[in-house]
């Protein structure tokens, strides 16, 4: 091991920080946040507009902020943490140093020179394109090189996160074994991100060139494809981040060890093989692509990718209940569930996380995902409805509980006013529930998504959405407004708690805040021969909600014009 | 051993599987599988299904397609610009131009009876999104999809564009109405 001065063992959980990867910790999820709250005050401005009784910002200011948001959160906030959570993966996890601090700074320093770039560039105003920027309409140069700074920084990190792992495994940090199973799923992500940053590069950097002149066409559907590569995939990092942190809660609150190492790595192993192509169905609708590319797509790639989602949802409640019955929970189906720990806002995030990317993200995605269902939804409110579900409700709200845990172990503080942080969850995964749930319904009757005015006042031809749709926009604009409340107390909490917190020392607290590894098997616990009938029970109601909303939509779909 | 240190059995993956996954794994597998057959089926015996049919244009090429067709089929002209409105025969070419603001032209065409639709844009990508059946599609500059389309009811339908497009891109709206 390197200097041992450079090293600090928390008192609390016996975890070794290398000071390096600790500081860069502490920077990327702090400016995560900071673009978090960015993302989440023009959130506020936007559900403001699109409820139609209130309908605030000019069309100008809120196409631009609508691109804003879509950047700010979707990748600033998202990627910045997902760093310090690789660098926690492995630096903090395997007991090593990490790999090229000073790379790692200068990483760290493209994606704040680049990500602000292209967010200045947006609110430059000349640049409101949208997230996705479809050729041939075209922003400012310095919004595409700002993007392209923020992956070659995101990049680095990647390879920060990698040579990590070789040094730990060179030196032994961790013993003989392998890797811990949250560092898989890191290390998950972390593949998955250089294939997203790849194909990010061949797109915008071509698309930089034709903005400047040097390159004079590309074909915008051959952008669509591989913007996709990049758009589709990098949710793919998300997913895999966030069930890493699901395990990682689920060891830290329970002391949870999954149920077979085997299944929880194979199905990560699916992520890896199987999602670049599903990029597919988001150009299910495009001319100029066969059935056969689009259906091969998003079943072999997507559904397999699928069935590594439900296996982890199966596999992280199964182990949390596992965990529950052999520290004695071990009455009935669901003792274990009772007797959690709802009011710890890491294990209540956790949870609501889970159900939210399971049951609301996850269903809806497989059905939009569906080549021919994918007609009555393709941009509607309906998909920014699955996505705020997934990366919101799923891995932001993941990332929250996980902070939760992170602020007394890397900063050493205490969260203040415990009593709130009890229900910040809440409010945020009920608001984005109904925020989700209504966005969907106003969808599913038509309500185009990224549209400033949808009682078209200034078009030649009228159209009346049902009242219905205006109810629905309505419900979601006061969710959201919910959910943003439950936002800002989260940014309000941990920026407080940082700054104001009561200091811990270096001395173990009485209240442990990491639990005892519970021991190993499933043997004694359970009902009837199945270990975690509980979480079987949860399984299987899914997969009924599952089947029973697929075809639903089959129905809906047999009853529109004739197409073929 | 939890989920945030090493493996507890060095050699994990020798480990038996717990039941309750390899029975999970099985449904999940199953039900991709269902999934996945519903695709095809819906090509042989369902009723909407996108066409693979798709050439590449030219906004010029594509143009004067549309332009033919409503000085063929023209029978009306509607509101102060004019627009006309062209009534096709059962079975025809139908060319529908989407360019910054708007659908262009106005489209009559008979319920039961089936077209062959052509979509292209001349500028920017648009989404083709008809209103109240709520059937969406992306519209691409240099690509022309064309679909064969059935209205199964009468009415009065708006194409309302989906995929953003500029500033304009709320009152971009066009007509398809169906006798
Ligand atoms: C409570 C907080 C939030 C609220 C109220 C909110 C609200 C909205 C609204 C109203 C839209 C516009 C939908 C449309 O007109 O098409 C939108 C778009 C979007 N939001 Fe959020 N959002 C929130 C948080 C987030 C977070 C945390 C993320 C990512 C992690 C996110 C990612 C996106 C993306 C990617 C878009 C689409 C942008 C585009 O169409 O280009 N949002 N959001
Ligand atoms: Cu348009
Ligand atoms: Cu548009």
């Amino acid at each position: 091991m390197a200097n041992t001065a450079e090293f600090r063992t928390c008192p609390d959980t016996g975890l070794l920080f290398h000071k390096p990867a600790e500081t860069l910790m502490k920077l990327n999820a702090v400016v995560g946040i900071v673009y978090l709250l960015f993302g989440g005050v023009i959130g506020l401005l936007m559900v403001l507009t699109r409820w139609p009784a209130v309908h605030l910002l000019q069309a100008d200011t809120f196409y631009m902020l609508l691109t804003a948001h879509g950047l700010g959160v979707l990748i600033f906030w998202i990627i910045f943490f997902e760093i310090a959570v690789l660098y926690f993966a492995s630096s903090t996890l395997l007991r090593s140093r990490l790999a090229a601090p000073r790379w790692a700074w200068l990483g760290f320093a493209l994606m704040v020179i680049g990500s602000v770039t292209t967010e200045v560039a947006i609110l430059q105003g000349r640049s409101s394109v949208m997230m996705t920027s479809y050729v041939p309409m075209s922003a400012e140069p310095h919004f595409y090189l700002g993007l392209i700074l923020f992956a070659v920084g995101a990049l680095i990190g990647c390879f920060v996160f990698l040579g990590t792992l070789v040094i730990a495994r060179a030196e032994r940090t961790y013993g003989e074994g392998s890797i811990p199973l949250v560092t898989f799923g890191a290390l998950t992500a972390c593949i998955i991100a250089i294939f997203t940053i790849a194909s990010g590069a061949i797109i915008l950097i071509p698309t930089f060139l034709w903005k400047i002149g040097y390159i004079n066409y590309i074909d915008p559907l051959m952008y669509r494809i591989i913007w996709w590569g990049m758009g589709h995939s990098s949710q793919q990092i998300n997913v895999s981040a966030h069930i890493a942190v699901w395990y990682a809660i689920a060891g830290v609150v329970f002391g949870a060890k999954p149920l077979s190492e085997k299944v929880s790595r194979a199905a990560f192993l699916l992520y890896i093989l199987f999602l670049q192509l599903a990029s597919a169905h988001h150009l299910l609708a495009d001319p100029g692509i066969s059935s056969e590319w689009k259906i091969f797509n998003t079943s072999y790639a997507m559904y397999l990718a699928v069935l590594a989602s439900m296996i982890h949802g199966l596999t992280v409640p199964g182990a949390v209940e596992a965990a529950q019955r052999k520290r004695g929970f071990n009455k009935g189906l669901f003792e274990w569930l009772r007797k959690a720990p709802w009011g710890n806002p890491t294990f209540a995030g956790m949870f609501l996380s889970l159900i939210i990317f399971g049951f609301l993200g996850g269903i809806t995605g497989v059905m939009m995902g569906t080549e021919q269902l994918n007609l009555i939804i393709h941009n509607t409110l309906y998909v920014p409805g699955h996505f705020h579900a997934t990366v919101v409700g799923g891995t932001t709200l993941a990332f929250m509980a996980l902070t939760y845990w992170l602020v007394p172990v890397l900063f050493r503080r205490d969260v203040i006013l415990p009593g709130l942080a009890k229900w910040q969850p809440y409010l945020f995964g009920f608001g984005m529930i109904g925020f989700t749930l209504f966005m969907m319904g106003a969808g599913t009757l038509g309500v185009p998504r990224r549209h400033w005015d949808i009682s078209f006042a200034n078009a030649l031809f009228q159209y009346q959405y049902p009242e219905v749709a205006y109810l629905m926009l309505g419900l979601m604009s006061i969710s959201g407004i919910l959910a943003i409340a439950g936002g800002g107390l989260f940014v309000l909490q941990i920026v407080a708690s940082v700054l104001f917190g009561r200091r811990r020392g270096e001395v173990k607290s009485p209240v442990p805040i990491i639990a005892e590894p519970v021991a190993a098997g499933t043997h004694g616990i359970g009902i009837g021969g199945i270990s975690v009938p509980g979480t079987l029970v949860l399984a299987l109601v899914f997969l009924v909600t599952f089947i029973l909303y697929y075809f639903v939509n089959w129905k809906y779909l047999s009853q529109v014009w004739g197409l073929g | 051993m939890s989920s945030l240190q090493p493996p507890a059995e060095r050699i994990w993956w020798k480990e038996p599987i717990e039941g309750v996954e390899l029975f999970w794994v099985a449904i999940a597998l199953v039900w991709a599988i269902v999934m996945f057959i519903m695709m095809p089926y819906w090509h042989v015996y369902g009723k909407q299904n996108l066409s693979n049919e798709a050439y590449r244009t030219t906004p010029e090429q594509y143009g004067k397609k549309v332009q033919a067709m409503v000085e063929q089929y023209t029978v009306r002209k509607e509101t102060a610009q004019e627009i006309p409105v062209v009534h096709p025969p059962a079975g025809a070419d139908v060319y529908l131009l989407a360019r910054l603001w708007q659908w262009y032209p106005i489209l009559e065409l008979e319920q039961g009876k089936t077209y062959r639709l052509h979509l292209s844009s001349m500028d920017w990508q648009h989404g083709f999104s008809l209103q109240p059946e709520n059937i969406n599609m992306q519209v691409i500059p240099g690509y022309e999809m064309v679909l064969k389309i059935t209205p199964n009811k009468p009415g009065d339908n708006t194409i309302v564009c989906n995929e953003y497009c500029g500033i304009g891109h709320h009152t971009m709206t066009g007509k398809i109405y169906i006798k």
